[in-house]
């Protein structure tokens, strides 16, 4: 069996894997968490605790999704707000969650309207020995506006919560950040400038999933209504990844615990060498359970194994610099696809694509097989990418007429 | 077990794995499955339709072509054409076209949909003898160009074959009827229990401006050894007893299946599910140049039906049959409480005057002699049911044609 180091160190806290539960559904009570420990899960960040006076009421149902062909899930869309059970309840968990997994990680997720509700609740998770805290300033669905990302996209009310919650804990703090704003950076500089250790990213994206076209109304339907709420899942993973990939560039060496559309390592690793340290999971657990993290884990080592690297932080951010603005890409050259006609199975989807969506450059023959016309192909690859066989690959590299350097040194 | 008789052995796709089953379509360009399907059903749309969710659309495009949709889909032998054709082969197996079909045409009829449609009056009016599928859609398609159109059935229920040769399991009754009822909606009078003989054809080619004549061939075959042999049945008279009593038959403790065509398969298989423990079947063709449909001959297989290849009867005493190898030297005694002939069936359309060999008519095309038309397994062609619908346009056009085009 592989046995990889999938330890990092985070904040200064140290997490047997990265893999954590996100603030949610997933991580509501102690049964939970414990079952998710003992299924090997490196952290929990237990669901959102908030004010004893802010009650909360959910509704039924509460959940949506958005599915594609056979694929359920590709993404959802969840309504539930923070933590039901009482305060005393929770900070009773985390209590008994540490003492019986002192080796995992317990992050207590709060949020509050005001800045004394933020301390007092910075205080009372740190007495009850949660190892780090997270600061929800994101949820999308909150019925207070004074609360969640209403709250995330002002950077002047962020930084005066963080430093609250300074006030009431010397525990490393996150602060986790809504992707419902254009520029994540100025809010996260400001969390940081008031006290924030790192950041968390990404929450929920407001979202409509789908309406019900009968009874004309979003979904799910709550006594004839809906509302906007958080969407999650593998279709914001790009999302996230954006917002991840602008605040390491926007904030250098800034930490993050990456949240967004995990479902595989291949997702994990993505996250990381893109600069998360930690990572956070809810949809593909809701959908599939804890025991995902066997593959998640597994998947990862092996990675690490193909990429020889005995340490998973030898991975972080690794291809942040790989990621540059469009004005500096290189536009001097064009490749070619190639085809492999034994490969190809003679659908026809490649013409119809690039007839369609591209430039007309592919012919099909009476053979059922594609030809290039190098004159018309602008290089583009959507051909490639629509090929349900893998039969169309890079080939031949020009350069642009009058561009300087040859093809040997492009990197393609 | 007259319940798994009664059952359709193929599960039907729900809304989640049908979804599956469209996405591992490829969505070819200028789709060979489309143009592989001898009915002219245009799968590649249909398919399509389906994974952009848009299932009466699809609909629309199986039922406008053909009236017999949701039969087709259960009884057509698509492994060789549309499957066969499909470019999905290139990478692991074909999508199952007929599968989705049958979803599509179950929709269909959940959502009460309506897609044929009669065309204006023209005045004019066809007697078809037959109601088998070749019969029906010839009658969508004469309703569609505003003929009236009359149909004489010698059973009491229209189908033909489609009623009384398919099992239960394969073709339920049920959907048979859908498909009539669908058909006498748009205005055909189906006239049941007459005997169509040549004076009541030449009534109707009186009365009628073309009679349509597709009788098929009903008449079961026979080997002469097995003359007066109270222990041998037709394999068409046998699927046709437990069809219509719907699996309540007396059943033996073996049985012996002579023949390797689809009724062969049909009957053998019906035994089994019906829970005769021992059946054999014994053919003469090897399976190499197996006649049955490959998903036939599987069913049987599955379901534990001993086929044994290469023999042909010898010679026979009460329940016990000599067999011969084709060509090796050896000889095969089996006996048995039942011995079922599914060795071919023939037409009587002779007696109606039209001139038959080989159970098929002597000319192209569908007319026999001014206003009689010919259509189904007698007129020239594949055998199949997608064929017969194939063959039921193509008379009712040359009908139209005949009477002018109007």
């Amino acid at each position: 069996m592989i046995k990889k180091d999938l330890s990092v160190e985070f904040l200064g806290v140290h997490f047997e894997n990265p893999f954590c539960l996100s603030s949610s559904p997933v991580g509501n009570c102690y049964e939970m968490c414990a079952k998710c420990f003992d299924e090997g899960w490196g952290g929990i960040v237990f669901k959102t605790i908030g004010p004893k006076h802010f009650l909360i009421d959910e509704v039924s149902p509460r959940f949506d999704a958005l599915t594609k062909e056979g694929t359920p899930f590709v993404g959802f869309k969840n309504m539930e707000q923070i933590a039901e059970h009482s305060l005393e309840q929770n900070l009773a968990d985390i209590k008994k969650l540490k003492e019986n997994y002192p080796d995992k990680v317990v992050i207590a997720s709060i949020m509050g309207p005001t800045e004394e509700d933020w301390e007092e609740l910075a205080r009372l998770v740190t007495e009850a020995g949660a190892d780090m805290i997270e600061m929800n300033l994101s949820c999308p669905q909150m019925t207070s506006h004074a609360m969640g990302s209403d709250v995330g996209t002002n950077p002047e009310l962020c930084r005066a919560f963080c430093q609250a919650v300074k006030r009431g804990s010397k525990l490393p703090m996150m602060a986790k950040m809504t992707p419902n704003i254009t520029d994540m950076v100025p809010v996260a500089k400001a969390c940081l400038e008031g006290g924030a250790d790192g950041i968390a990213a990404i929450n929920t994206i407001k979202s409509i999933c789908n309406v019900d076209l009968d009874r004309k109304i979003g979904l799910p339907i709550i006594n004839g209504k809906s509302s906007i709420s958080g969407y999650s899942g593998k279709a914001v993973k790009p999302v996230a990844l954006r917002f991840i990939q602008q605040l390491r560039t926007g904030i250098k060496d800034v930490a993050i615990s990456g949240i967004g559309g995990i479902e595989t390592w291949e997702d994990a690793a993505e996250f990381i060498l893109l600069g998360s340290t930690t990572l956070q999971i809810t949809t593909a657990v809701m959908q599939y359970g804890y025991r995902i993290i066997d593959d998640l884990k597994s998947g990862l080592e092996y990675y690490m194994e193909e990429q020889g690297v005995d340490s998973l932080m030898d991975l972080i951010g690794v291809a942040n610099d790989n990621l540059i603005p469009a004005e500096d890409l290189d536009r001097d050259y064009v490749v070619y696809p190639e085809f492999d006609t034994d490969k190809c199975i003679g659908c026809g989807r490649c013409y119809v694509s690039c007839f369609d969506g591209a430039h007309q450059a592919i012919t099909f023959g009476e053979d059922r097989k594609p030809t290039c016309d190098h004159d018309k192909c602008v290089g583009c690859h959507l051909c490639a990418l629509v090929c349900p066989v893998k039969a169309i690959s890079k080939g031949e590299v020009v350069m642009k007429p009058g561009r300087k350097g040859t093809p040997a040194e492009k990197a393609i | 077990m007259t319940g798994d008789y009664k059952k359709e052995l193929k599960p039907a796709y729900t809304m989640l794995t049908i979804m599956e089953e469209a996405g591992r379509c490829l969505l070819c360009y200028d789709a060979p499955c489309t143009k592989s399907c001898p009915a002219g059903t245009d799968p590649a749309k249909f398919i399509r339709s389906v994974r952009f969710r848009n299932f009466k659309g699809a609909a629309e495009t199986i039922r406008e072509n053909n009236a017999l949709g949701a039969v087709c889909a259960r009884v057509c032998p698509t492994e060789r054409y549309c499957e066969e054709a499909c470019s999905r082969c290139g990478i692991d197996k074909p999508i199952d076209i007929a599968g989705i079909q049958r979803f599509v045409t179950d929709f269909e009829e959940k959502a009460g949909m309506k897609i044929l449609e009669k065309g204006a009056a023209n005045g004019k009016k066809i007697g078809i003898v037959g109601s088998g599928p070749s019969a029906l859609q010839a009658a969508a398609s004469l309703l569609a160009k505003g003929y009236e159109v009359d149909i004489f059935e010698k059973d009491a229920y229209a189908g033909g074959f489609l009623r009384t040769g398919i099992p239960e399991y394969r073709l339920p009754n049920r959907i048979v009827d859908v498909e009539v009822k669908r058909i006498a909606d748009l205005g055909a009078k189906f006239n049941y229990n007459v005997n169509v003989d040549k004076a009541k054809l030449d009534e109707l080619k009186a009365k009628y401006d073309a009679v349509l004549v597709a009788v098929g061939a009903s008449e079961p075959g026979t080997l002469d050894m097995f003359a007066g042999n109270s222990y041998a049945v037709p394999a068409v008279s046998f699927l046709k007893e437990v069809k219509d009593k719907q699996g309540e038959v007396a059943l033996p403790d073996s049985a012996l299946v002579i023949g390797g065509g689809d009724s062969a398969m049909d009957a053998a298989a019906t035994l089994k599910i019906l829970g005769v423990s021992s059946v054999t079947c014994v053919t003469r063709k090897e399976l190499s140049d197996f006649r049955a449909s490959k998903e036939e001959l599987e069913t049987a297989r599955q379901l534990g039906v001993t086929i044994i290849d290469g023999y042909a009867p010898l010679s026979v005493e009460g329940n016990t049959v000599v067999f011969k190898h084709r060509r090796l030297e050896n000889e095969l005694k089996l006996k048995a409480d039942k011995i079922i002939l599914a060795v071919g069936q023939h037409t009587t359309a002779d007696k109606l005057g039209i001139s038959v060999a080989k159970n098929e008519v002597s000319f192209d095309g569908y007319q026999a002699d001014g206003k009689v038309f010919v259509t189904g397994d007698i007129a020239k062609g594949d055998k199949t049911v997608v064929y017969a619908v194939r063959k039921g346009k193509e008379a009712a056009a040359a009908i139209d044609s005949y009477l002018g085009g109007k």
